[in-house]
């Protein structure tokens, strides 16, 4: 029987689906319906300084026909008086103690201020709260948001300050907007904090009307640059997540939040060390009854994969990441066509020969062009096994038989120094691999 | 005709008459086109006489390109519209789709080559092409159907002075003439004869060579002459009573509803048809959508044999039409010089002839009346031997004008034929590439003299 709970960093929640701190977490009356969708948690929207809005805030990027692969924003803070949120908070944890009820925060990085925040806010009976760190637009301009998580000085310190008076756990939500994450990661954990959420929204201009020539999403004439969330940034949120639970300076638990839309990204995030996971653009887009689908898709995967809790994988795959001086450079692949799957649309053809190794013929056969693979010039690249789209009518088949194993950083401590092509290709011809 | 069959309200024939294809909205040509694969060297490209760059226009369509998809169209076909609605896409771009080969619907390419060419229609024709200097060469077109409008234009844009010979009172052939209603309308053949024009060709309608205009001074005038003539007349049934008040010809029927006056064509209560191909299947859905009560098809072979596109015979099975297969006319009956009554004999399937099909044999005594007060005559078109006839050294087979397949040049150099009186009846499309393709082979000969 598979158990979706999970007990992260003390706050317990009947699955690991959380609202992130967003538009669908702004009142009691989303929240409250969230809940009764299933959903395991909620972190509020972020309450904070008074702020206002403007009215157009959003701008998508489609593709293909598919809409909203990537979604931005330029909304702010909660834009309704703490009091109300406050109160609205104490009334929905009162109704769901069995659901983590976390509550977003922001303040200015004044110490009163925080302290002030966060007595207000456990009050409350949430079961934590976390710091937005995160917010690349107009907070970050006042000095909140990103512009703490981009400095790690600042994370440690503030999240000293929240940690002198809270009494729940503390997570820290940071920004992707930085070189090397793991920095304010490491400051977070100096100052106090009890786990992370990331990532945040990624810096971006969602593109221009080519009628008007103006920026999306367009305020009167004017943009501004926003928080890109959504399907887009699924792999860059996969590569934080990853890059942070492997550190050891770290050490806390994670929750991810960046593109998940579906109970496979769920898996995959908690694959790559992730304990709980937020949800914000998939709800934006079809609502809260997407929960059912990311509850029952998950516990079915962990059924078949017999995984009884979030734990049993939790960060299964991390081993699986390597740093590229680590590959095996001896494991050989090529593409194979299955030929009575194939459509002849040969896009495998125009792949490989525009942009790839130039080995994938067109044979005429039966009044039709069959793109036929030259086995020994391919790279095993996979490109072509990308573009078909026909499931398993490209497939990568392993050519060597995985007794000889080469990585880059083996090789070099053989070959003489400084290292020529001639020797590497020496090395190459020796292992029948014929770059040409 | 007796028994005329009871007008319709004008909101009936409208409904009747509707075009069974919808044009695509905007938002459904983007989600269409974006389904599509972008295949590379691709059947359905293959699969069309003309060799549009299917995938390219369509490409065009899902970034909103409408004018650079149009183009891409044009480029390859001077009879776009005609084509995007009339075409057989099932056996041609559609059946050719890499998609029926993974089991899903193939791309709808004929309403995405409608959207896109709706789209030049509608915006008034914005140029795309534009005609080279003036060569100072001339060519005379005899006929503007498809393919003499295809030749027409190619030639044009290429530099050369066209006028277009046409004996009907508007261009376009069967475009204009032949094409039911709920496929298209025939204004919409008369738009692309505007985008001809468009190019600077003459055409002079109402002027019937070898009548208006002799074959004689057709030579004076012109460096070479293209032939797109098409068939003939409606063959004859050679059966008694043919000439009977009643009796007509499909083609003939056909073009008084392509004007749209459906009011003003009698049809009679019962009709029957004779013959099995696309143009016996116009012939029966118009007769019955006019308000004819029982139509029917009389044909000589069986279902197998008929030479209808299956989606055609469904339309009429849709509408209600009677088959009666292994069925020939024998004699038409009549009473006072007017239709009333069909005698018909059963046949049955003998061996197959040198292209394979069945040959019909009567089975004797089998004779039975078919009460009719309306027969349409479809069983194809004469040839044109009177007219080839004209024009010295013109080879001639079986009613055809012999053409080097390639350059489409005939047995006397100057002239040059493509479309129907070549092919002997083939699709709208390979008239309208076979125009384009003698276009090439005209500038060729011209250009060595």
């Amino acid at each position: 029987m598979v158990d979706l709970s999970i007990n992260f960093a003390g706050i317990r929640s009947p699955n690991p689906f959380w609202l992130a701190s967003a538009p669908p977490t702004n009142s009691a009356y989303q929240v409250n319906k969230a809940f009764e969708h299933g959903w395991g948690g909620a972190v509020w929207k972020t309450l904070s300084e008074p702020i206002m809005n403007v009215f157009n805030r959003y701008g998508a990027i489609d593709y293909n026909g598919q809409k909203i692969l990537g979604l931005n924003n330029i909304e702010l803070t909660t834009d309704r008086p703490l009091e109300v949120n406050l109160r609205e908070i104490t009334d929905i944890k009162k109704r769901w103690p069995d659901r983590a009820v976390i509550v977003s925060l922001m303040a200015e990085s004044r110490r009163e201020s925080w302290h002030d925040m966060v007595k207000r806010t456990i009050d409350t009976g949430c079961d934590g709260i976390e710091l937005n760190y995160g917010c690349p637009h107009g907070m970050s301009e006042r000095g909140m948001g990103a512009a703490v998580g981009q400095v790690p000085e600042y994370c440690s310190m503030i999240t000293e300050w929240v940690s002198e008076v809270s009494s729940v756990p503390v997570l820290v939500k940071l920004t992707p907007n930085i070189a090397d994450i793991r920095l304010p990661a490491r400051a977070a954990r100096k100052g106090g904090a009890h786990g992370l959420s990331l990532i945040n929204t990624v810096n971006s201009i969602m593109g221009v009307d080519i009628d008007t020539l103006e920026v999306q999403p367009s305020v009167d004439g004017k943009g501004s640059h926003g928080g890109l969330a959504g399907p887009a940034i699924k792999p860059m949120a996969l590569y934080a997540i990853s890059h942070v639970a492997v550190d050891p300076e770290v050490n806390l638990p994670i929750s991810g939040v960046g593109g998940i839309t579906t109970w496979r990204d769920a898996a995959e995030f908690i694959l790559l060390g992730a304990t709980s996971l937020q949800v914000c653009t998939a709800v934006m887009h079809y609502g809260f009854r997407i929960v059912n689908d990311l509850v029952d898709g998950l516990t079915n995967w962990m059924e078949e994969k017999k995984f009884r809790t979030i734990e049993d994988f939790k960060g299964k795959s991390l081993s699986a990441i390597t740093d590229f001086g680590n590959l095996n450079l001896l494991c050989k692949t090529v593409a194979r066509i299955d030929e009575a799957k194939c459509i002849h649309c040969n896009l495998c053809h125009i792949a490989c020969d525009d942009a790839a190794h130039q080995c994938i013929d067109m044979i005429p056969l039966n009044g039709k062009s069959q793109p036929r693979v030259r086995l020994e010039d391919c790279v095993g690249c996979a490109l072509c096994f990308l573009v078909c789209p026909v499931d398993h009518c490209i497939t990568m088949v392993r050519r060597d038989e995985g007794k000889e194993a080469m990585t880059w950083n083996n090789l070099i401590k053989q070959l003489p120094q400084p290292l020529t092509w001639e020797s590497l290709r020496a090395f190459q011809l020796k292992h029948g691999i014929d770059i040409h | 005709m007796n028994n005329i069959a009871p007008k319709l309200t004008p909101g009936q024939y409208e409904k009747n008459f509707a075009e069974i294809h919808t044009p695509f909205s905007p938002n459904q040509a983007t989600m269409e086109a974006n389904r599509c694969l972008y295949c590379y060297d691709a059947p359905c490209t293959k699969a069309c006489p003309t060799h549009i760059d299917i995938p390219t226009f369509i490409k065009k369509i899902a970034t909103e390109n409408i004018k650079g998809s149009a183009k891409t169209i044009l480029e390859s076909n001077w009879i776009a519209l005609t084509c995007a609605k009339a075409c057989p896409v099932d056996v041609l771009c559609e059946g050719a789709c890499v998609f029926n080969e993974r089991g899903e619907k193939p791309i709808k390419i004929g309403r995405l080559q409608r959207y896109a060419i709706d789209w030049y229609f509608g915006h008034g024709m914005p140029t795309l092409f534009k005609p080279e200097k003036s060569n100072g060469k001339t060519v005379g077109v005899v006929g503007a159907g498809p393919a003499g409008l295809a030749c027409a234009a190619e030639l044009a844009l290429m530099g050369y002075d066209v006028t277009v010979y046409e004996g009907k009172k508007a261009a376009g052939g069967l475009d204009t003439w032949g094409i039911a209603p709920y496929k298209m309308s025939y204004k919409d053949s008369l738009n692309e004869v505007k985008l001809v024009e468009s190019f600077g060709v003459k055409i002079k309608t109402g002027m019937l060579v070898g009548k208006q205009i002799s074959i004689a001074e057709l030579e004076k005038n012109h460096d070479a002459v293209f032939l797109g003539v098409g068939l003939g007349d409606a063959s004859d049934l050679r059966i008694p009573g043919e000439n009977l008040d009643g009796v007509c010809d499909a083609l003939e029927f056909i073009g008084r509803v392509t004007t749209r006056e459906w009011r003003s064509v009698d049809v009679g209560k019962r009709v029957a048809v004779i013959g099995g191909g696309n143009t016996a299947i116009d012939a029966v859905t118009e007769a019955k959508r006019l308000g004819a009560e029982e139509v029917m098809i009389i044909y000589r072979r069986s279902r197998a044999e008929m030479p209808a596109y299956d989606f055609e015979y469904e339309l009429a099975r849709n509408d209600g039409i009677t088959f009666h297969f292994l069925t020939a006319p024998k004699r038409i009956i009549g009473a006072n010089g007017i239709v009333e009554k069909l005698e018909c004999l059963k046949m049955k399937l003998g061996p197959p002839d040198a292209e394979g099909r069945r040959i019909p044999e009567p089975i004797p005594g089998s004779e039975f009346q078919i009460p009719a007060d309306m027969v349409i005559k479809s069983i194809g078109q004469k040839t044109s031997d009177d007219f080839f006839s004209q024009i010295p050294n013109l080879k001639v087979q079986h009613g055809k004008v012999w053409v080097n397949e390639e350059t489409m040049q005939t047995s006397n150099p100057r002239y040059f034929a493509g479309g129907d009186c070549v092919n002997g009846g083939k699709e709208v499309v390979n008239a309208a590439a076979d125009g384009k393709r003698t276009a090439h082979g005209i500038n060729k000969f011209i250009s060595n003299k």
